[in-house]
């Protein structure tokens, strides 16, 4: 018993302790078919919602049903921390502060220099940049990626929001990487500071999008500056993480080597330890640029300007069209912002003591040279000033053509293929969910706590499900767990054997990855996009958007996962005489499986944070309650939803995890 | 005999529990009960050793046996938990941070085993790495670094970064820069454990001819046995946290002080490691002596064949060609044979 407490149940007994679990759970729920479980642990109270009350004719006064209304007692924090403490006076600092940051990189890249007498800079100006920078970094793939991202935006007509996203990246992304990387190197100094921030480092990666915006509109208002810290509190996470995870992986060697060159404690660190950890703190950067773009397309929805403005708003029209256009602009910005700061980590550095200025400076001397001559030529050639606008290009009509046709000649199958799925797949689980009552599913979680990980995990995954219950979001959050439930197993379901597939030859693995990797630097944003084109706005949209989001881990980890099989034992196992499906059921998927388990684990979480997003094509969970929160600006609310999702998404996580690194552990692999 | 530049007395390293936790008795040793009764096991148990002047002191145990630790209390890279060590007479654990970074910039170099070369600097840039630490002017440092390369024999690779050389050359990297700063003390842990056998025994010899022309204080860590017995000028065998023996090489060999000593000792060739200094016996004045005389330092196996080609005991000489011993046949037979009655 005590055993089953500390570390839940030895692996041989697993399997028995999930039938007597699964037993339970379906007990409970057969029992309440027969009325046999009592309302108590049935039916939760919830939170009832305004509008409702309204109707009840309660018009103006909130009542609230839900046990602890955690909402209510989170405004309240918030509101004495703006109003009584004076929190709104360094906001407000803060604001201006960053209005004024916002402002200088809007005027070079907008307003001109009117210290060199210009209306704008020449948009040739810009792309020669991209192209020399391209070129010295990768090569010229890269090189003409850059400068033809440049141009798409030229030629569509969407250069003022382009560059006004990229005078909010340029603002946020310094300050996120500093912030970032000053945080994980207090972690990695005090033990202390680490124990508090990795779990908040770990809340704030699993909560949605959304979820910041909330607090950030009530304490910030709407605007640019908004979305620059949303972004930034969005973006500063992952640099943490990978600071931190650098610095530890520094090994102990090389700190004693720096300490017994006589480095004092600063020198250690600037000299031998940042240095040694360059890769994580590169890929950190990386992370940060792709995690800014994302949320400053989102950002839109309180105000931000640029391409994810001009986006929403097209959509919302529905000029399907357009919104394309743009898509496919923010996109290529995706790709080419990965593809430069990529390769910028990767980059070697060149020993160049022994060669003249000339030659170790001639990328940067290259690029002022250019840019020099475009601004210089722009005073004579409006051309590379100012791309003319009867040379801009629009397809947007043959985009809407397109859809208008797809909707014409598809129509019949996709509501055929709607209908199947809504009405024999997702309304039963949907109703199942809704039906089982709460108890099961706490015993479900708590169970399985239990079994994978003793009295602490139980402890854990139920604490995370009792505050939901608590906050009187269960129905919802049920709703929100199916729609994560089933977009997981399509994507396992498609994802898994695609990786299987594609593990199979060096070259489509390569092909994989690729795809992958870029798959994943588009904005969460964009994957609205084409499944408004194909399924317009309902709630089947919501979860193809979700599926196509968070299928790209289950493809990647089950990929890694067989790649990483020690060749030895593919020789063994040929030795042995295997098929290639023995190979495959005996020896790849078993000792694949705790990757693939991860990478499954990456997709519920990818999941979950999509599901919100999705909400803005319909549904009716909690992510249509976050935008709803968001249009109220109810900060309570918001933050509260917020947290549930997250904390769904930890009690996931957190079963995953301990199951996958304990079967790695089986299996030798650690 | 010159005097002891490394002095360890009692010293205890115990992970898990406090310093001030180990109640230490009169004589520096730490009472048992206190590790039997919090379970901990000491990595460094009541060691006490000197290293002199100019010796190479090799310390050889098996991995787990406390040796990277003990040579890390040496230095001070962790903190000891009882007990005390004096560089040239002033104790290290209560020097200041600032005294130690002294320290290490000017009077110690360390060798690690798997290089631990910064990956951001060229083979130049690592050399001089302790040098710029001390805030020398670049121009100097430079010279001095390149002068480095020369002796270890790295001209032409100045300019390379680690990762583009092989193993042996990046460990010569690593002793170049343990010497850069000319340290008085040379740490090395196990240097050379990483190496191939064939470079492995190639750098032993680098490091016999550096150390013919440096005369360094040495402390150096192995977990191979023959690596200790060509190297050096004592040996401490360490298990289990405490030193089983420290003597020099032959001593070891010929009279191993415990069990687990002499498991190592039992398969070693003898005749390549013992001395014709270890196995002579005494002149005595009317005994007659063969015609042309063997170096006291001499390894057997380099003698064997003219000591057993002769009638008569050989006579034994130092460097000084005075008379110090003779030899017998039988002598040698022994320590060819040793498992013959």
């Amino acid at each position: 018993m005590r055993a089953l407490l500390r570390h839940g149940l030895p692996p041989e007994k697993r399997f028995k302790g999930y039938v007597v679990l699964g037993m339970i759970v379906l007990a409970l729920t057969v029992g309440k078919h027969f009325n046999l479980v009592p309302g108590f642990l049935d039916e939760l109270p919830q939170h009832l919602e305004k509008s409702s009350i309204d109707k009840l004719g309660d018009a103006g006064k909130q009542t609230y049903t839900e046990l602890v209304p955690v909402d209510l007692m989170l405004d309240k924090v918030f509101y004495f921390i703006r109003d009584d403490l004076g929190f709104s006076y360094v906001t407000r600092f803060l604001s201006k502060a960053l209005k004024g940051l916002i402002n200088i990189f809007d005027n070079i890249l907008r307003g001109g220099s009117k210290g060199f007498g210009l209306d704008k800079p020449p948009w040739m100006a810009l792309m020669l940049l991209v192209l020399v920078l391209g070129y010295a970094l990768r090569g010229w793939k890269l090189a003409l990626l850059s400068a033809g991202t440049v141009l798409y935006f030229a030629v569509f007509g969407l250069w003022k929001f382009a560059m006004q996203t990229l005078a909010l990246l340029a603002a946020s992304v310094p300050i996120s990487i500093i912030i970032g990387a000053i945080l994980g190197i207090l972690a990695y100094k005090r033990k202390s500071v680490e124990k508090v921030i990795l779990p908040i480092v770990s809340v704030m990666q699993t909560l949605p999008h959304f979820a910041y915006l909330v607090p950030v509109v009530v304490f910030f208002g709407i605007g640019h500056q908004t979305g620059v810290i949303a972004t930034i509190i969005f973006a500063v996470p992952p640099m943490v993480r990978l600071t931190l995870l650098g610095l530890q992986k520094v090994p102990p060697e090389i700190t004693e080597a720096g300490r017994m060159a006589g480095c004092s404690t600063r020198q250690l660190l600037y000299r031998v330890q940042l240095p040694s950890a360059r890769n994580e703190i590169m890929l950190g950067i990386n992370q940060v640029i792709m995690q800014c773009l994302s949320m400053v397309v989102i950002a839109a929805f309180i105000g931000a300007s640029g391409l994810g403005y001009r986006l929403l708003h097209k959509l919302q029209s529905l000029k399907i069209g357009q919104s394309v256009e743009i898509g496919i602009g923010i996109v290529l910005l995706a790709v080419v912002l990965d593809g430069l700061s990529r390769a910028w980590a990767e980059k070697l550095r060149d020993y160049t003591a022994n060669q003249p200025f000339y030659i170790r400076y001639k990328y940067p001397l290259m690029i002022a040279g250019l840019v020099a001559a475009a601004i210089l030529m722009s005073k004579y050639f409006p051309i590379v000033d100012k791309f003319p606008k009867d040379l801009t290009i629009t397809y947007a009509k043959t985009w809407d053509a397109f859809v208008d046709w797809m909707v014409l000649n598809w129509t019949e199958g996709l509501t055929a293929f709607r209908y199947f799925l809504i009405v024999k797949m997702l309304t039963p689980l949907r109703d199942a969910l809704l039906f089982m009552p709460y108890i099961s599913v706490m015993i479900l979680i708590g169970g399985l706590g239990l079994i994978l990980g003793g009295l602490y995990s139980a402890a854990l995954t139920c604490g995370f499900f009792i505050f939901i219950a608590l906050a009187g979001w269960w129905d919802k959050a049920m709703i929100t767990a199916y729609m994560v439930l089933f977009a997981t197993f399509i994507c396992i379901v498609i994802g898994v054997p695609l990786g299987i597939w594609s593990a199979m030859t060096r070259e489509r693995t390569r092909k994989a990855l690729f795809w992958c990797d870029t798959f994943q630097t588009f904005p969460s944003f964009i994957y609205i996009l084409p499944v408004i084109m194909l399924f317009q706005v309902n709630d089947l949209s919501a979860i193809m958007a979700v599926i196509v989001y968070a299928i790209i881990p289950a493809v990647r980890y089950t990929v890694e996962g067989l790649k990483s099989i020690p060749p030895e034992l593919h020789e063994a196992v040929s030795m042995a005489g295997c098929s290639p499906r023995q190979r495959l059921f005996q020896l790849q998927l078993p000792v694949a499986l705790p990757h693939i388990m991860l990478g499954i684990n990456q997709t519920i979480m990818f999941a979950f944070s999509m599901v919100v997003i999705a909400a803005f094509v319909g549904t009716i969970d909690l992510g249509q309650q976050i935008f709803k929160a968001l249009s109220e600006t109810n900060i309570g609310k918001g933050v509260t939803l917020g947290l549930c999702i997250s904390f769904m998404a930890l009690a996931v996580d957190h079963l995953v995890t301990r199951w996958a690194r304990e079967r790695r552990k089986l299996l030798g692999l650690d | 005999m010159s005097q002891p530049i490394i002095r360890c007395q009692n010293l205890y390293k115990v992970f898990g529990i406090n310093a001030a936790d180990l109640s230490v008795d009169d004589k520096g040793m730490v009472e048992p009960s206190i590790l039997e009764r919090t379970g901990v096991v000491a990595a460094v148990k009541n060691v006490t050793l000197e290293v002199m002047q100019g010796e190479i002191l090799v310390v050889m145990g098996l991995s787990g046996s406390g040796k990277s630790t003990l040579v890390r209390c040496l230095s001070r890279l962790i903190e000891s938990s009882s007990g005390s060590v004096e560089i040239e007479g002033k104790d290290l654990g209560s020097m200041s941070e600032k005294e130690l970074i002294d320290l290490r910039r000017n009077k110690m170099g360390m060798v690690f085993q798997n290089f631990a070369l910064l990956p951001h600097r060229t083979v130049l840039e690592n050399i001089a790495f302790p040098l710029e630490m001390r805030g020398m002017k670049r121009a100097e440092y430079v010279e001095r670094a390149r002068k480095m390369i020369d002796l270890v024999g790295l001209e032409g690779k100045e300019n390379n970064f680690p990762r583009e050389l092989s193993g042996g050359q990046q460990q010569r990297v690593g002793i170049a820069r343990s010497l850069a700063v000319e340290p008085d003390i040379w740490f090395l842990d196990e240097p050379f454990s990483a190496l191939d056998p064939l470079i492995r025994k190639e750098m032993q010899d680098e490091f016999i001819r550096l150390q013919t022309l440096l005369r360094k204080t040495i402390v150096f860590i192995t977990h191979d046995f023959d690596e200790a017995l060509k190297l050096a000028d004592r040996i401490a065998i360490m298990y289990h946290g405490s030193v089983e023996q420290i003597d020099k090489p032959g001593n070891i060999v010929l009279n191993p002080a415990t069990d687990y000593v002499e498991k190592f000792t039992s398969d070693v060739p003898r005749e390549k490691v013992l001395k014709v200094g270890s196995i002579m016996e005494a002149v005595t004045s009317d005994e007659d002596v063969a015609a042309k005389s063997v170096n006291v330092n001499d390894r057997i196996n380099k003698i064997a064949e003219y000591v057993l080609g002769q009638n008569l005991a050989v006579p034994v000489v130092d460097d000084m060609e005075n008379i110090v011993g003779v030899l017998h046949q039988n002598h040698v037979l022994k320590i060819l044979f040793p498992d013959s009655e």
